[in-house]
């Protein structure tokens, strides 16, 4: 009864409370096998809300989740909407470090956090002057501090009954933080606005409806995954959340138990699925859409994916955190375009510009723009590296995005990328920034030079190659280095191949030219 | 015993990149922990089976069996 007066929806978690009083009883989430009502997710979000305004939350405030794929994690995001802030899903592989570099650039005044990352938050918690609230879940026993609070008794003391929350289209929702040429990652803004906008896009063109069944095992900290959540509590749909796909038997039982329906998958998941299927077969009848993106899916991955998936679409796409997704090629055309990632979504334009910001010809190559209600508003805190990106559009005032990415047209205006113009490594569906890499490396002792480029693998796109230059004399070891970067950095920026060297090659000004590695 | 010792040798060099025992509790949860995520597991697999000489079915491939020192070591001597 309290949400009818929803229509139209403006705000990202009015889709919540639409889909609660269609089908208040259906299961809204399955996490790790346990299932959530709709109602129960909205009377924690209810209760979560509550507690978190007691706690002095206020409209804009930003909230960071530093969470696995967890029900507390879905909660916390709609709840912090709810409360009128702003929701920053960090990567639980993220160390110390950067965790600090994301509170403080953001100036979090929540964190939500799981209890066996206490290792990497405690340390990390009282460098942070904007922090007014610290929320743990999961086992307090090893958690000494006080002003550190049980998830479970902040939602079960507090009220369930519906905030009064102030709110419009345009405030923002989220922050999700990418990976930047500049080493240190940025905030990309989205607002209520651009991901209610992006949300139905998505939605329309993977024909999805409230029928489907969603599976998650991408961390929700990438907006690819994040999505998945969102567009299933909007459609009132259920979502199968997994904390990852490292146990595939697990995720398998959990797809049939669910009869999953729709498999949002990366190169190295369908890779992993295609050795598995090598060693023993396997078929998931009820999936009827397969989404590959992040990394180009080898043609030759199609034909064992058509017989792991017997009756799915498999849809092909290309976006990036900066205006979510950009575009996608209509399965009926897989076979015919094979390289192609096909038109821009729905409601939205692309354009191929060269270096005059000409339109180029069909079969030439030119730099992506993006024009569209899903562009970014911009980094958050970073004028300079949203004005190199947000370019001006048609209209004055107007600003459409840069991909920085070079792209080709067919003549039917289907997409082909062709390479990226800044250094970037995309390696297992995520952004790897170099520089942030060889922060790290330097950072060791007797690292004399440190580069970092990506070469490529086609299991998991671009593989991460340092090549280094060690002191005279040190006796540092590739094992001691690979331990730093372990201890500082995700798993997926860790270098793959090491090779030393005895001196990298130099530009006239003395700068390490990359182009001359490999 | 001797089936512990190569698997923590195996996961301290391989994942944590280091020597000192006690960066690794028997019972650390490989999730949990950031030890091994989705592109390790395969390399566990295979070093189970050269090592140990064991098959080690799809179906297997759970935490209860292969997510701490302690759940690998009760699943590698249950195959023995």
């Amino acid at each position: 009864m309290l949400f009818k007066k929803i229509v139209p929806q403006r705000l990202l978690h009015e889709g919540l409370f639409l889909s609660a009083e269609k089908s208040p009883d259906k299961v809204a989430v399955i996490a790790e096998g346990h299932s959530y009502t709709y109602s129960e997710l909205v009377d924690s979000v209810l209760k979560l809300s509550n507690a978190l305004m007691l706690r002095g939350f206020v409209r804009g405030d930003r909230c960071v989740i530093y969470m696995d794929n967890t029900w507390p994690c879905v909660v916390s995001i709609y709840a912090t909407l709810l409360s009128g802030g702003v929701f920053v899903v960090v990567n639980p592989q993220t160390k110390k470090d950067k965790l600090e570099y994301i509170l403080n650039d953001c100036s979090a005044s929540t964190l939500i956090t799981d209890a066996h990352l206490h290792n990497v938050f405690s340390e990390v918690v009282d460098e942070v002057r904007s922090l007014k609230c610290v929320i743990t879940s999961g086992d307090m026993s090893e958690i000494d501090s006080s002003a550190i609070e049980a998830f479970d008794d902040v939602v079960n003391e507090s009220s369930g009954v519906f905030p009064y929350t102030a709110g419009i289209a345009n405030d923002l929702s989220a922050l999700i933080y990418t990976s930047g040429s500049t080493g240190n990652p940025k905030g990309v803004m989205h607002t209520h606005s651009t991901m209610v906008f992006a949300l139905n896009s998505l939605i329309e063109y993977l024909r999805l409806s409230s029928e489907d069944r969603l599976l998650v095992v991408l961390p929700l900290a990438f907006d690819y995954g994040l999505y998945q959540l969102l567009m299933s509590v909007q459609l009132g749909a259920t979502l199968v959340l997994e904390r990852s796909f490292t146990y595939p038997a697990q995720i398998f039982k959990r797809m049939e138990e669910a009869s999953v329906t729709v498999f949002p998958g990366v190169p190295t998941i369908f890779s992993m699925l295609l050795s598995m299927h090598k060693r023993k077969e396997i078929s998931f009848p009820s999936v009827t859409r397969i989404t590959n993106t992040a990394a180009a899916l080898p043609p030759d991955y199609i034909d064992s994916l058509k017989e792991i998936f017997p009756s799915a679409l498999i849809y092909k796409m290309y976006g990036l955190t900066e205006c979510k997704r950009v575009c996608y090629l209509e399965p009926e055309l897989l076979e015919k375009k094979p390289s192609s990632v096909g038109k821009a979504i729905p409601g939205t334009e692309v354009f191929i510009l060269d270096a005059q910001g000409n339109k180029v010809l069909p079969g030439e190559t030119g730099m992506l723009y993006v024009r569209g209600s899903h562009v970014m508003l911009g980094y958050w805190n970073q004028e300079e590296l949203s004005d190199e990106v947000l370019v001006d559009g048609y209209f004055p005032g107007e600003k459409i995005l840069c991909t920085n990415d070079w792209f080709k047209m067919d003549e039917e205006g289907d997409l082909y990328f062709q390479g990226r113009s800044d250094d970037i490594i995309k390696t297992r569906g995520e952004k790897v920034s170099p520089v942030e890499v060889e922060n790290v490396i330097y950072g060791i002792k007797g690292v004399l030079e440190a580069a970092v480029i990506g070469v490529d693998d086609e299991m998991i796109g671009e593989a991460v190659k340092c090549f280094l230059v060690i002191e005279k004399g040190s006796d540092l070891s590739l094992m001691q280095i690979k331990k730093v970067c372990v201890e500082k950095l995700e798993n997926f920026m860790v270098p793959k191949y090491f090779e030393v060297v005895d001196e990298l090659p130099k530009t006239n000004t003395g700068k390490i030219s990359k182009k001359d590695i490999k | 015993m001797e089936i512990e010792s190569k698997l923590r040798n195996f996961i301290l060099e391989n994942y944590l990149f280091t020597d000192d025992q006690s960066a690794l509790n028997n019972e650390d949860s490989f999730l949990d922990k950031g030890i091994i995520d989705s592109t390790g597991i395969l390399e566990l697999i295979f070093f189970l089976e050269e090592a140990f000489s064991v098959v080690v079915e799809d179906e297997e491939m759970i935490p209860d069996n292969l997510d701490s020192v302690m759940n690998v070591v009760k699943f590698v001597e249950s195959k023995a």
